[in-house]
C-alpha cells in the first residue's frame, strides 16, 4: 500500500523531504555528515558549506526549496545579451530570512560583482558587476549551485505596468494619509471650541487660519490623490453611465465647494477632515487590491515560465529523430523542434511533418481546435492536442510566448465575479437614487429653511456610504485571492470563489490527481527462497539503465544504487534479461519469466496493479505489484469535501478495476472507470441538468474538455499545460501538498461569501438609518463624516479578516 | 495663542518638507521592498 521505506525515513537536511534510509547522498556540513534526499540537495548543501555559508542552516526558519531538476535556460545565452554589467534576475525558492542572507553573500563573493540587492517582495535580485571580470552565466550558475532557480528578469514579461501603477498608488495613498493626519490636527481644536463662536475659546481669525491651513493640505489630497476618481467620474459621465466614481467625486467636490464657501463667508461647516479621510480610505482599499493582483500575476508568470520554457530541438532531422532539450529562449528561426501532444508550441513555426489538431483558445479565444498539416503555421503558445509534429521555427520564442503570458496575466486581472458585478449594478442604482434624493432634500430645505439647504444636502452626500458596495466587495475578493495564493491556489478566473461555495458535487480525475501519476511499488510477494530486499536489489540492477516508469519505480523502491547487471538485454513488451552476480535472471511478464523459471505461473493479484515477475533458472523468485500510489493527502481532502456536504465522484479513463480499488480505499461510492473525455463531459453535463453545481479536479490533456465544461475547475500545477489553460484555478503545490490547497479553497470560498454578505447587510442597514437622519438635518456635518468613515473602515477591516488564516 | 499664527504656517512648511523627502525616497526605490529589511535585520554578517 505504501512505500516500504517511508516508515524509517529521515528528513533531508537541506529540503526537509524524507530521505531514504542509509541514503547514499550526504553532504558534510560543519564537519558532520548530513543525510540528503537526492543528489540535487546534496550538491546544493555541499556548495553552501564549501562557500563558508553553512551558517545558513543554523539561522533559517524554513527548509529550503528542493532544487529543480529540470534544466533551466542555458545561462551562456545571456552573456551576449546582458553586457552592460547591470542586470535583474528573478529568483525562485526564497523561503525565509536566511535565504536572503545566503543569496546575497554567495553572489557578493563572486569575483567581479560590485553590488547585490535582493528584493524580497518581488523575488528579484539586482546585481551590478564588472563586465570584464564576471558574466551573467556565472551568477546564474552560482545561484543554481546553492539550490535556487533563477533566470534573467524580462521587464516586458513581468507586470511592469502593474508595478508602476502600484508605485504611483502608494504615493497617492501616502499623500492622502499625511494630509488626513495633519488636517485632523487643525480640525480638532475647531471641534473642541464648538459651534458657537466664543472669542474666549477661539476667535474668528484663528478659526479662519485653521480652515485655510486645512484647505491648503486638502488640495493635494483632492487634486493629486483623488485624481483617479475625478478622472473616472469624468469618463463615466461622458459615456453616460454613472459608476461608483461619480458619487465619490460629487461628494468630494460638493464638500470641498461647501467648505470653501463657508471659509470665505467666515461661518458654516467645513468638511476638510472628512474629505481627506474619505480619499485615504478609498485609496487604501485600492492599494490592497492591487497588491493581491500583483502577487497573482507573479505566481502565474512563474507557472507559465515552467510550462513552455523548454523545447525539444531535433538534432539532424529528417536523418534522425534524436532530440536535445533546450530552453525555448535558445530557439532561433530555422530550428526544427518536436512538439509532443499536450505541449504548447515553444515558438511560432510552420508544420514540417505530421498532422494534428491545435488548441488556440488562449491565443484567439476560439474554442474549437484547428486541424494543422504540413505547411500550416502554428503560433507559439498553441497547444498540440493530437499527434506529435515537427515544427520549423519561424520566429524566436521570446516574441511569441510573450503574447501568451501577457494574455494569461491579463485574464487573471480582468472580469469581475457575478457578485461584484451585482454590487456594481446595485451601486449605480444607489448613486442615481442618492443624487435624486440629494436634490429633493435641497429643494425641500429651500422651502422650509434656506440656510439649512446646503449643509443638509452635503450631509446626505457625505453620510451615505457606497463603500460597502464599491470597495468592500473588491477588497474582500482581493484579500481572498491573496490568501488562496499563499496556500497554493491560483485563481485565474474571477467567479471561482462564489461558484465554489455553491458547488454540490466534486468530481475527481484519478491518475495524477488523486494519485501521484506514476507507479510505485505496492507489494513484493516472495515466491522463492530469496528475501524481499535481495529480490528488489536484483530487479533494480536489471532495470539499471531503463527510463520506463515501472523500472524507475523499482529503482526508487530499492533505494541505494544496486550492483550493475551484466549482459542485460531488453525484449520489447516482455522484459529484461541479465546476469547479476553471475546468475541469470529474467524480469518482466509472466510468459517471459516462465521461459527461464519453468513451472506453472503463480496467480496474479486482482486489484488492478501491474505485476512484474522475477525468476531465474532456479524457479520463480518474486512478484512485484506496482500501482499508481494514492496521494497521502487525498483521503483528508476527500473527507473535507464530504464534510461540507458535497458529493464526491471519481471519473477516470483508467481500467474499471484500478478505479474501484482507488475509490474503495478513499471511500468514494460513485466511481466510474473507462471514461473517455467525451464520457466525462457527458457525465458532468448530466449532473448539471439535474441542477448540480460541479467542481472538477483534473490534470491530464484528456481532462481539458471536462475542465472547461464544469462550473468551476482545478488543474494540478504539475499536470499538462493544456489542462491548466482550461481550468479556472491551478493548484500550485507539488509533492505531498498537491491536493491539500483544495480544502483550503473551499474554506476560503465560504469565508469570503460570508464576509461579503455581512458587508452588504451592514451597508444596507447603515444607509437606511443614516440617510434619512441626514436628510432631516439631524446629523451634524462632522457626524456625517465620522459615520461614513467609520462605516468604510468597518467594511474594509471586515474584508481584511480574510487575509488571516 | 498668538504663537499659533507662526506655528500653523510652520507646520504647513513641515508637511511640504515631509512630502518632498517622501517623494525623494520613493524615487530612489526605498519603498520597493517592504518585506526584505524585516528579514535582513535578523541576520548577523560576522559569521
Amino acid at each position: 500500500m505504501k512505500d516500504m521505506n517511508a516508515a524509517v525515513a529521515l528528513p533531508c537536511w537541506h529540503c526537509g523531504q524524507p530521505a531514504p534510509p542509509e541514503t547514499p547522498w550526504q553532504a558534510t556540513i560543519d564537519g558532520l555528515p548530513r543525510p540528503m534526499c537526492c543528489p540535487g540537495c546534496a550538491a546544493a548543501a555541499q556548495a553552501i558549506a564549501d562557500a563558508g555559508l553553512a551558517g545558513y542552516y543554523g539561522s533559517r526558519t524554513a527548509f529550503a526549496a528542493p532544487p529543480a531538476d529540470d534544466a533551466a535556460p542555458a545561462g551562456a545565452l545571456y552573456d551576449d545579451r546582458m553586457t552592460d554589467g547591470d542586470g535583474v534576475f528573478t529568483v525562485e525558492g526564497i523561503r525565509c530570512a536566511a535565504c536572503v542572507w545566503l543569496i546575497e553573500r554567495r553572489i557578493a563573493a563572486l569575483p567581479g560583482v560590485a553590488e547585490v540587492l535582493l528584493n524580497v517582495a518581488t523575488e528579484r535580485l539586482r546585481v551590478r558587476w564588472d563586465a570584464a571580470a564576471c558574466r551573467p552565466s556565472a551568477i546564474l550558475q552560482a545561484l543554481r549551485a546553492i539550490g535556487y532557480t533563477a533566470y534573467p528578469y524580462d521587464a516586458g514579461r513581468h507586470g511592469a505596468r502593474l508595478e508602476r501603477a502600484r508605485k504611483v498608488l502608494f504615493r497617492r495613498l501616502f499623500v492622502a494619509g499625511l494630509a488626513m493626519m495633519q488636517v485632523m490636527m487643525y480640525t480638532v481644536p475647531v471641534y473642541m471650541a464648538g459651534d458657537a463662536p466664543d472669542p474666549e475659546v477661539m476667535d474668528a481669525d484663528m478659526r479662519a487660519l485653521m480652515g485655510w491651513a486645512s484647505l491648503l493640505l486638502t488640495l493635494p489630497a483632492v487634486t493629486y490623490s483623488a485624481w483617479p476618481f475625478l478622472r473616472g467620474a469624468w469618463m463615466d459621465l461622458r459615456r453616460g453611465l454613472p459608476g461608483m466614481d461619480v458619487p465619490v467625486t460629487l461628494g468630494i467636490v460638493a464638500a470641498c465647494a461647501g467648505s470653501v464657501a463657508s471659509l470665505v463667508r467666515g461661518s458654516g461647516p467645513v468638511y476638510f477632515d472628512s474629505i481627506t479621510m474619505f480619499v485615504f480610505l478609498l485609496l487604501g482599499s485600492r492599494y490592497l487590491e492591487l497588491n493581491a493582483r500583483r502577487k497573482a500575476a507573479g505566481a502565474l508568470e512563474r507557472l507559465q515560465r515552467a510550462a513552455p520554457a523548454g523545447a525539444q530541438r531535433l538534432l539532424a532531422w529528417p536523418a534522425t529523430r534524436e532530440v536535445e532539450p533546450v530552453g525555448a529562449a535558445a530557439l532561433v528561426p530555422g530550428d526544427m523542434v518536436l512538439v509532443p501532444p499536450g505541449q504548447a508550441a515553444p515558438a511560432d513555426g510552420v508544420v514540417a511533418e505530421g498532422e494534428t489538431e491545435a488548441d488556440l483558445a488562449l491565443l484567439t479565444g476560439e474554442s474549437r481546435t484547428r486541424r494543422m498539416g504540413a505547411g500550416d503555421t502554428m503560433p507559439g503558445g498553441a497547444v498540440n492536442v493530437a499527434n506529435p509534429v515537427v515544427l520549423r521555427v519561424t520566429s524566436s520564442a521570446r516574441d511569441s510566448t510573450l503574447a501568451l503570458l501577457v494574455r494569461l496575466v491579463e485574464r487573471a486581472g480582468q472580469d469581475k465575479p457575478r457578485i461584484a458585478l451585482w454590487a456594481d449594478r446595485a451601486g449605480a442604482w444607489f448613486v442615481a437614487i442618492l443624487l435624486g434624493l440629494t436634490l429633493a432634500v435641497f429643494g425641500a430645505w429651500q422651502a422650509i429653511d434656506p440656510a439649512q439647504a446646503w449643509p443638509a444636502a452635503v450631509a446626505v452626500l457625505v453620510v451615505s456610504c457606497p463603500c460597502a458596495l464599491s470597495l468592500a466587495t473588491p477588497a474582500a475578493l482581493a484579500a481572498a485571492t491573496e490568501r488562496l495564493l499563499r496556500h497554493g491556489v491560483l485563481a485565474v478566473k474571477p467567479h471561482v470563489l462564489e461558484t465554489l461555495q455553491r458547488a454540490t458535487h466534486v468530481v475527481f480525475d484519478k491518475t495524477g490527481t488523486l494519485t501521484r501519476g506514476r507507479p510505485a511499488l505496492r507489494r513484493t510477494t516472495i515466491l522463492g527462497e530469496a528475501g524481499a530486499d535481495a529480490c528488489l536489489q536484483v530487479a533494480a540492477a536489471l532495470e539499471g539503465g531503463s527510463a520506463h516508469p515501472l523500472a524507475q519505480a523499482l529503482r526508487a523502491a530499492a533505494g541505494a544504487p544496486a550492483p550493475a547487471a551484466t549482459h542485460a538485454r531488453y525484449r520489447v513488451g516482455e522484459g529484461v534479461e541479465g546476469e547479476v552476480g553471475g546468475v541469470l535472471y529474467r524480469l518482466g511478464s509472466t510468459a517471459f519469466v516462465a521461459g527461464v523459471a519453468g513451472g506453472p505461473a503463480p496467480p496474479d493479484a486482482a486489484d488492478g496493479s501491474s505485476a512484474v515477475w522475477l525468476g531465474s533458472r532456479a524457479g520463480w523468485l518474486a512478484r512485484f505489484d506496482l500501482a499508481d500510489d494514492i496521494r497521502p493527502e487525498a483521503q483528508a481532502v476527500v473527507q473535507a469535501c464530504r464534510r461540507r456536504g458535497k458529493t464526491v465522484m471519481l471519473l477516470s479513463g483508467d481500467a474499471e478495476a484500478a478505479v474501484r480499488t482507488t475509490a474503495a480505499s478513499l471511500g468514494i461510492a460513485d466511481a466510474r472507470g473507462c471514461q473517455l473525455p467525451q464520457d466525462k463531459l457527458d457525465a458532468v453535463r448530466a449532473l448539471q441538468r439535474e441542477g448540480a453545481v460541479v467542481a472538477m479536479v483534473g490534470d491530464g490533456i484528456n481532462d481539458a474538455a471536462v475542465l472547461s465544461g464544469a462550473d468551476v475547475s482545478f488543474a494540478m500545477g504539475r499536470g499538462a499545460s493544456l489542462a491548466q489553460l482550461h481550468a479556472d484555478c491551478v493548484l500550485l503545490g507539488d509533492g505531498d501538498a498537491g491536493l491539500r490547497p483544495l480544502a483550503e479553497a473551499f474554506d476560503t470560498a465560504d469565508a469570503t461569501l460570508r464576509v461579503i454578505r455581512q458587508n452588504l447587510a451592514w451597508a444596507m442597514a447603515y444607509n437606511l438609518a443614516a440617510i434619512p437622519l441626514a436628510a432631516c438635518g439631524l446629523l451634524g456635518p462632522w457626524l456625517s463624516g465620522v459615520g461614513m468613515a467609520a462605516s468604510s473602515a468597518l467594511v474594509v477591516l471586515n474584508a481584511l479578516r480574510l487575509r488571516r488564516d | 495663542m498668538e504663537a499659533l499664527y507662526l506655528l500653523i504656517p510652520l507646520s504647513l512648511i513641515l508637511v511640504a518638507f515631509a512630502l518632498w523627502i517622501f517623494f525623494g525616497a520613493s524615487d530612489s526605490g526605498q519603498f520597493d521592498d517592504l518585506d526584505g529589511p524585516a528579514l535582513r535585520v535578523l541576520q548577523d554578517d560576522d559569521r
